[in-house]
């Protein structure tokens, strides 16, 4: 990395994690054994940081948000090694060792449809949209499982602003990134790729939906939607689309990728709801993981205060 | 081939052999290495093992013929009553954790559900395979009665297919698998019974497939 007078940092500049690691490591290492071995080593890894350490940089300065919940976080070990992303495999723990070398950098996102400033935004500019906040959201899977993770972003609506939708836009489409190259096995998962998902505007509008970036602190991990993904907690994991690289406002709901696999178990709003059942599973109770016996799911998954209003007047059980 | 099969020490290996999963999941467990979601872990190992089970249980038979190896029968018992050992287990992890022992929910779930009903008749249609696997029920049954309903392993395997088809979201390469696998052995039995009632159509008299001391 070329050293140059950086006004401020900018998404790739940031220390490589395994940089300031190892520092640490340097430091705690001195007062036991002698300087002179552990310097040796400690500079071997700053000179050849390893790659895919070079992807999780940190932040600074985040917003605490009042959306937090104050329950108890799962930890990064666990968000990083479940994780539902069936580009890069279907098993659980297929993302995290099949994204190692997925290339985030450079990014672009394409934001374009029914908008007066269609425009395509770097990772850089989309940092700066915003101050970035700490929202530390229930995530609830279709599957029955839940998480608390500490994200990192801003409200979408944001973005939302920038671009000057036009009255015609009644939706927004998300599209992910899709490379088969990279993502070989994704021709596996039965599903049609790219992967699109959908909110109405008023959804989209919502504070609570989040332009992600980052979790823990830091970028996101590649298995959990590097560097940028949406994520509504209101609604089952897969409404949360990952790796964003279009964002299209347009006039009819789009179609999208699990509701056109099978309409009748994943509905186009999948908001969580635990009176209406999966038609192969219960949707009234959740193992947390780390937990073992099973919880009662909430509505909107706790976020009733938030979100409820977008949906009165419609029967929930047909708008799944 | 014949004096290793016969030997008792085979037999004691692969009951080891057979408790290696077990031990394994143990082992995890000690150790909680069982990743973000043990439960899921325990429930997913427990149903691929009864599945493996079904399947060598029901491969004894056109091995045996296939291979010349009648033999091969002192390990039919067994590898039947370790599928219904892991079943047990694998029910465990649902009555337990999904259900928190709570029998009136599960009666709810297993009547609701429909991968979860054909996975319940499994279960159930291999409790009393497992209670009639002595030699004292063969003798009490009959060989020809207890051949019969054992006969019924044949259901809970295409049942344990279908529970787990049923069970995953869009990747249905795993559940195709083990029903290719119990398909090949389904149909090879099919096969074998048109062309004994053909070469044996006017003495119908089946070779007794049943051997008491297996």
């Amino acid at each position: 990395m070329l050293i140059r007078k950086a006004p401020e940092l900018t998404y790739a500049d940031v220390t490589p994690k395994s940089v300031y690691l190892d520092r640490r490591k340097f430091l705690q290492a001195m007062g036991i054994v002698g300087a002179t071995a552990v310097a040796g080593r400690s500079l071997f890894d700053i000179t050849f940081p390893s790659q895919t350490a070079f992807a999780a940089t940190k932040f600074t300065g985040l917003v605490k948000s009042p959306f937090s919940t104050t329950e108890k976080q799962n930890t990064l070990e666990d968000v990083t090694h479940y994780n539902n992303f069936y580009e890069f495999g279907t098993d659980k723990g297929d993302p995290a060792k099949n994204s190692k070398n997925f290339q985030t950098s450079p990014w672009t996102v394409s934001v374009e449809g029914e908008v007066k400033k269609p425009r395509k935004f770097t990772m850089d500019e989309i940092l700066k949209i915003a101050p970035l906040e700490e929202r530390v959201y229930r995530h609830r899977c279709v599957e029955a499982w839940s998480i608390v993770v500490p994200w990192i972003g801003f409200s979408f609506s944001n973005l939302i602003k920038l671009v000057e939708p036009t009255p015609k836009a009644q939706f927004v489409a998300f599209e992910s990134y899709f490379d088969p190259r990279q993502m070989p096995q994704g021709r596996y998962a039965g599903l049609d790729f790219p992967y699109v998902e959908g909110l109405r505007m008023d959804e989209a509008m919502n504070p609570l939906a989040l332009l992600c970036v980052g979790m823990y602190g830091e970028t996101l991990p590649n298995q959990d939607g590097a560097p940028v993904r949406i994520t509504l907690p209101w609604k089952y994991g897969f409404k949360s689309a990952k790796s964003l690289v279009k964002i299209k406002f347009q006039e009819k709901m789009p179609p999208t990728t699990w509701n056109r696999l099978a309409s009748n178990e994943y509905g186009f709003y999948a908001n969580v709801n635990p009176t209406v059942d999966h038609p192969r599973w219960s949707q009234a109770k959740e193992r947390r993981l780390g937990e073992i016996f099973k919880r009662p799911t909430l509505m909107f998954n706790g976020y009733a205060d938030q979100v409820a209003a977008m949906y009165s007047g419609m029967d929930l059980k047909k708008n799944y | 081939m014949r004096s290793l099969l016969i030997s008792k020490w085979t037999k004691v290996a692969v009951f080891l052999l057979c408790l290696v999963p077990f031990g394994e999941l143990v082992w995890r467990i000690i150790k909680s290495e069982l990743g973000a979601n043990p439960v899921e872990f325990l429930q997913h190992a427990t149903g691929d093992w009864t599945l493996r089970f079904l399947v060598f249980t029901l491969c004894i038979t056109p091995f045996r013929k296939l291979f010349k190896l009648p033999d091969l029968i002192r390990f039919r018992r067994m590898l039947g009553l370790f599928a219904f050992f892991y079943v047990c287990l694998h029910f465990l992890t649902y009555l337990g954790p999904d259900q928190s022992f709570n029998l009136s929910a599960m009666w709810k779930d297993v009547a609701k559900r429909p991968f979860i009903t054909v996975g319940f008749a499994a279960f159930v249609s291999l409790i009393p395979l497992a209670i009639t696997s002595t030699a004292g029920w063969i003798r009490r049954l009959g060989g020809k009665r207890w051949q019969l309903l054992h006969r019924s392993i044949y259901f809970a395997a295409v049942c344990g297919v279908i529970h787990y088809y049923w069970l995953v979201k869009s990747d249905v390469r795993k559940p195709l698998f083990y029903g290719a696998l119990v398909a090949i052995l389904l149909l090879w039995r099919l096969g074998s019974w048109f062309s004994q009632r053909r070469s044996q159509a006017p003495v119908r008299v089946a070779t007794p497939r049943v051997s008491v001391n297996g």
